[in-house]
């Protein structure tokens, strides 16, 4: 039996703001951020959550480690409900520590002034011993590739390597899971690449479960898993060569299929049918050749 | 402009003064300070020059940057001087007397003393603290040496831990100050002309979103320390530990020397009229640095 690090059971969220419940633009009762989500997710796994803005997905990985408690439904972190009524603050702590969160602004989650002292954060509050700390501080730094900065000051780096060194903070506390919460979205295309590779290194090489909650189709093509979440339910679960295959459902979300993806579906849809299941887009390049040769 | 001010920053560097532990230069700086207040005559203030010039040479912090630190504050240098030689009153001939004004030999002495004193107290502590401490060693510091009030509950670490926060974030600010300046520049706001209250109406559209932005970045740090399970300084243990060492020893006993010999001058070369020796200490305690 595969383990099963997350899952998650009729879960719901409905965001209480005390003001009621009523849309104050067109008076309709508020629709929950998230309703009746049930997935479940093996360790070692690598999902991207796709969903356009306000769809739910962020209050989803949110709900994940206990920064937000749902409304209704139970979620298992490896086995655990979270959702215990009996959950004292050394549990949440224990769950925190499985699950690691990096967010979007790569400034607003570094605390020390210098890079080292910043990824020893975690393990600080965790409470290891000395040597410890310095092991895994360097090991991190390591695998986000900031070793050489280690003395550095956050400030003085670009966007790209501050959230490196965020990821390395994370890292540092050996979690099972690191979900990245639209953790590329600030950053230029070359400091998203640089993260998308660190996701990519330690969902392989170091066997992390990675949820990449994104709005970047490219991004979602390179997991393993595709969940789509649209207006606070699942819409689409799948490997991405099923999930982007329905290009007509994902543009009535409001999302897009990867470029290749919908550049081959407009052709289809001018009677120009290339049979392909590409997706990425040097595959896309070379079906179109593989076409062009033909006729 | 805001980034380029030396003063209270910090030059990393690998001098006997940068290796000592934060909590020996923070006890050393107090030393420092009362030693610059018990100055009181020509050899002791000697003394206490010939010593900062040794402090700075051992730091190995260039004298341009000590310079430019001086800068900021030569203005309060010169006032001080000056209000000091003109209104200090003397016991015997004035040596220039002109309508209202008598300048006494007594005012020259004590404007030169006093400027000599805000002099050194600045380079002094700054050379031998900001200069040479990292800002998290200091807070470290500090942390470390306040650590008995701990026993009645005063919350130590969450001041550190706030201080520490404050400094990793004014640089990110700063740059968001600016960006803020010059959006509504751009938009046609205007900061440089006017009278005093027309410019300080003008910041108002600069502070309301540097407020807004620091309240939202305040709240996702707070969500990030949590993420990453901070909670205080219940068993929490840390990277960088504090260890007095051997040459820690050292300078404690140079400076229990040299503040004893400020004293022991004090008294035997003592000339200073007591009316000044009195006044003086009192005086710059209260003067707005």
């Amino acid at each position: 039996m595969e383990d099963i690090i997350i899952k998650t059971v009729g879960l719901g969220f409905t965001y209480d703001d005390g003001e009621g419940e009523t849309n104050p633009f067109d008076g309709k009762r508020e629709i929950p951020a998230l309703s009746d989500v049930n997935l479940e997710i093996r360790a070692g796994e690598y999902v991207a959550v796709l969903g356009h803005n306000g769809s739910g997905k962020s209050t989803f990985a949110k709900l994940l480690n206990m920064i937000l408690t749902p409304t209704v439904g139970k979620i298992y972190i490896d086995g655990i409900d979270i959702t215990d009524e009996g959950f004292t603050e050394d549990d949440v702590f224990a769950v925190r520590r499985k699950v690691g969160m990096v967010f979007q602004n790569p400034d607003n989650q570094l605390v020390a002034t210098v890079v080292e002292e910043d990824v020893a954060f975690g393990p600080e509050n965790l409470g290891l011993e000395r040597e410890e700390i310095r092991r895994r501080v360097d090991e991190a730094l390591a695998v986000a590739g900031m070793t050489e900065y280690s003395s550095h000051a956050p400030h003085k780096l670009s966007g790209g390597q501050k959230q490196r060194v965020a990821i390395a903070g994370i890292i540092a506390m050996k979690p099972r899971v690191i979900i990245f919460d639209e953790s590329t979205a600030m950053l230029d295309p070359r400091g998203r690449q640089e993260v998308l590779d660190i996701m990519e290194r330690l969902n392989k090489e170091e066997g992390i479960t990675v949820l990449n909650i994104t709005h970047y189709m490219d991004e979602a093509a390179r997991a393993d898993r595709v969940v789509v979440i649209n207006d606070g339910r699942v819409e689409l679960d799948g490997a991405p060569k099923e999930v982007f295959r329905e290009v007509e459902r994902l543009h009535e979300m409001g999302l897009e299929a990867p470029q290749g993806k919908e550049l081959l579906h407009a052709l289809e849809c001018e009677g120009i049918a290339i049979d392909s299941e590409a997706l990425h887009e040097e595959e896309c390049i070379a079906a179109l050749v593989k076409y062009l040769k033909r006729i | 402009m805001i980034t380029d001010m030396t003063l209270g920053q910090f030059f990393p560097g690998k001098s006997v003064i940068h290796r000592l532990d934060p909590r020996t230069k923070l006890i050393l700086t107090i030393v420092f300070i009362v030693a610059t207040f018990l100055a009181s005559n020509p050899v002791t203030f000697l003394l206490l020059t010939v010593c900062t010039v040794a402090l700075v040479m051992a730091s190995g912090i260039s004298l341009g940057t000590i310079l430019k630190g001086i800068k900021p504050i030569i203005f309060i240098l010169i006032f001080t001087a000056i209000l000091n030689v003109f209104l200090t009153g003397g016991v015997g001939e004035p040596l220039v007397a002109f309508w209202i004004i008598k300048i006494y030999k007594e005012g020259i002495i004590r404007a030169v003393f006093m400027a000599l004193r805000i002099l050194i107290l600045i380079v002094g502590t700054s050379t031998l603290l900001t200069y040479t401490t990292s800002p998290i060693a200091l807070t470290d510091g500090i942390e470390s040496l306040l650590s008995p009030l701990k026993k009645i509950k005063v919350p130590v670490h969450t001041f550190a831990m706030m201080m520490t926060i404050a400094l990793r974030f004014i640089p990110t600010l700063v740059e968001e100050t600016e960006k803020i300046m010059n959006a509504q520049k751009s938009r046609g706001a205007d900061f440089s002309s006017g009278g005093l209250i027309k410019k300080a109406k003008a910041l108002i559209p600069i502070l309301i979103p540097l407020f807004v932005s620091a309240f939202k970045r305040a709240d996702e740090l707070a969500t990030a320390m949590e993420c990453r399970c901070y909670r205080g300084d219940k068993n929490r243990t840390k990277l960088v530990k504090l260890s007095y060492k051997g040459r820690d020893a050292l300078w404690f006993v140079l400076s229990a020397l040299f503040i004893g010999g400020v004293i022991v001058l004090g008294f035997v070369a003592g000339y200073m009229p007591e009316e000044l020796a009195s006044t003086n200490l009192f005086r710059i305690m209260f003067y707005p640095i």
